[in-house]
Parts: structure tokens; sequence; C-alpha cells
């Protein structure tokens, strides 16, 4: 960086998180306009505490934790802690990757609201949180088998229900759909279908070609 | 005569036919099924069942705007206290056997509209993992009413349809 270009805020405040954390050697960037780091899954503890303790950081709002699947990857799940501090109006974004099966440290000591928060993160995509007082499903069905967020989850699952008349009650059965998923491709006529002609596009084509430089 | 027709009667007309008849004869004759199924519209109580973003308009149709009460309809909180289930929003699976203990609580006769595109054929979340395509899979459904979500209007018509049918129908003794 050139020495007499101003350092904006939000770096600066990068390099004072980094100089807090320099113990727990964590990758941070900043990607539009927000700021993210990258903890080892060993130290999430650590550093939310320190996150939340250190005065020049502040940060006693856990927002959220969730998760984010990439099936490709050696370590296939994010987990995703969003942190507000309140004292210097900053967010901050804490992730960790974990292989499938591994457990990631409770945070529920340092913010009591991740208690929820890993319980649907780890309903949604089935990562384990060793030290949670109460790990079980939260959002989906009693008796759901599977994780629905994971990118290997078919979207219309393996069950559904219905009312038995003979039995009277609901029962579960395997997926039945008699219609197809129709896929959509989204394209409006404002911006997929800029090769065709629709009518009335003859009395604005040429000044709209003009302004755009004929990609109108 | 001292023979009202409560089934071709509008809702302004019928008091006042009434009371004329009782003035000048000081009795009245109908048939048992109209008179029963006419005192059913005038005191149709839904019971709250908001499920999602439609149960926000299901508390317009409430609230003095539209104003349900005219039609002596009165939200109830228990299903043993009421007639109809609007069942305005997303049925999940985890909610669809609580819905169909609610419909079963509910005492004869009972009717059920469906409100909005998700409870009529899972709508927006037709090939959802956790939702029912359709609450006619779980209670038999009277009234369909479409729209994502249906306006307050739309829901008050469809409960004047409701009313029609329950004018027209023969479920005095009811047989399910």
């Amino acid at each position: 960086m050139n020495d007499t270009a101003p350092v904006s805020p939000l770096e600066e405040f990068r390099q004072r998180l980094v100089s807090v954390l320099r113990a727990l050697h964590l990758d941070s960037g900043i990607a539009r306009g927000e700021l993210s780091l990258r903890a080892p899954p060993g130290g999430i503890v650590e550093a939310l505490t320190l996150l939340r303790d250190d005065p020049s950081c502040r940060f006693n709002v856990l927002v959220d934790i969730c998760g984010a699947d990439w099936p490709e990857r050696e370590e296939r799940f994010d987990v995703v802690y969003h942190l507000l501090s309140l004292k210097h109006n900053r967010r901050l974004r804490v992730k960790i990757h974990v292989g499938e099966n591994v457990p990631v440290p409770s945070v529920v000591s340092v913010f009591p609201c991740a208690n929820w928060h890993e319980r649907e993160t780890f309903d949604m995509f089935g990562v384990p949180f060793a030290g949670h007082p109460d790990l079980r499903r939260i959002l989906s069905d009693y008796g759901f088998e599977g994780h629905p967020l994971r990118k290997d989850f078919p979207l219309t699952g393996f069950s559904e229900v219905r009312y038995d008349e003979a039995q009277k009650r609901v029962v579960y059965e395997p997926v039945s759909l008699p219609q197809d998923f129709r896929g959509f491709d989204y394209l409006s006529p404002w911006e997929g279908l800029t090769g065709i002609q629709l009518p009335g596009d003859g009395k604005a084509a040429i000044p709209i070609a003009a302004k755009t430089g004929g990609r109108g | 005569m001292g023979v009202i027709q409560p089934v071709d009667s509008t809702r302004e007309a019928l008091p006042a036919a009434l009371g004329q008849t009782v003035r000048k004869k000081g009795f009245l004759l109908t048939k048992l099924d109209d008179l029963l199924n006419w005192a059913r519209t005038g005191s149709l109580w839904p019971m709250t069942f908001g499920l999602a973003c439609c149960g926000i308009e299901m508390m317009q149709v409430y609230m003095a705007r539209y104003d349900m009460d005219r039609f002596g309809m009165m939200p109830r909180p228990s299903p043993r206290q009421s007639d109809v289930m609007i069942v305005a929003g997303t049925l999940t699976n985890k909610m669809a056997p609580a819905l169909r203990r609610l419909y079963d609580q509910m005492p004869e006769p009972r009717w059920v509209i469906s409100m909005g595109s998700c409870a009529n054929g899972g709508g927006y979340y037709h090939y959802s993992y956790s939702v029912v395509r359709g609450c006619d899979r779980i209670v038999p459904v009277d009234i369909f009413i479409p729209g994502c979500p249906p306006t307050a209007e739309a829901l008050l018509y469809g409960l004047f349809q409701l009313h029609r049918k329950i004018r027209q129908g023969d479920r005095v003794i009811h047989r399910p």
C-alpha cells in the first residue's frame, strides 16, 4: 500500500483485530466492505471470548450462527458466526472450516444465545457441537432424517404426510409427485432476451442502442 | 300465510319479514333446516389458525375496516367453540398432526376454509421437503380461496361463499 494513501477505518479496525488475536494466527479479509476472519475450529471459543472481552473489540452480541456446504471441498462445511459490537458500531463475520462429523467446540459458554443457533446449524447441516448442553433438532419435523440444507439433500425430501381415514391419524409416506419439478429460467424480457425482437421494440430500439452502445 | 323462505331472503330483508310476520300472526312457520342454517350463517365463529403471511390478511378481516363482527364472526381461541377453521398459511409436515387434532376437536357442524396458495396446494413450497402439498390432504376443505396472499376482500368473499354453501346445504344432521 502506498504510504500516502489514507487507510480506511475498516482496514484500521482489521489491523487492530489481528493484533488482538495475533496468538491465534487468523486469516482476515475485507470483501464488499465487510470484515471476515477465519479461525481454526479448535480456537473458536478463545477467539470469540477475546472478541467479546477485549476493550477494542467488545463484540457482545452474537447475531447468528449459520452454516454453508461446499461439497467439493475437503472440509466441506463452513460454520459462520456473525458478531455485532454495539460500542464500536462494527459487525464481524468469523468463519471456521470443518469436515463432516467433526465436532466443533460449542460457544454456549461464551454466548448463551448460541444454544439455539447451534441447534439450528446442527439440524440443517449436521455439524455436531461438542459440549453443547442440549443438542437436538430445533426446526425440522419430529423424527426427521437427514440435514436439509446440505447440497446432497433432495429438494422434495423423502417423506410426505397424509391423513389416513382408516387409521384416523396423519401418516408418513414416501414422496410421490404426480407433476414433475418445473424449472423456470427467470429470463425476463429486460434481462435475457437481448437478441429477440418483441412487439413495440422497434420504437425504442434506436435511441436505447445509441445510448448503451448497442447492448439494449 | 305465515310461511317465510329464509333461503331466498337477503340479510336485511329477513329480520324485517320476521318481525312483520310475528307482529301480524304471532307465530312463524319455517323449515327447521332453513332456520338452523340461517342461524349458523349468522354466527360463524372462526378458529384463529394463522400459520404464515395469510394470517396477516386474516387479521385485516377481523379488524375495523372489514369488520367480520358485522356478520357475527368472532375469532375464537379454542377449537371447541368454533365452527369454521380458516387455514391461513403454509401447512408444514410438523404442523399437520396438530392441525388435524384441532379439527377433530371442533364440534359438528364444522367447516374449513383453505386460504391462499400454500394451503390450497403447497403453492410456492409445493416441492419442498417440509410442506404439505395442500391442507386437503389433512382435513376436508369446503372453500378454497386463491391468492398469495388473498386480499382481505377475497377472504370476505370466500366467507360469503361459505354462507351460501351452508344455506344451500342439508347438513342439519351431519354425517361425517
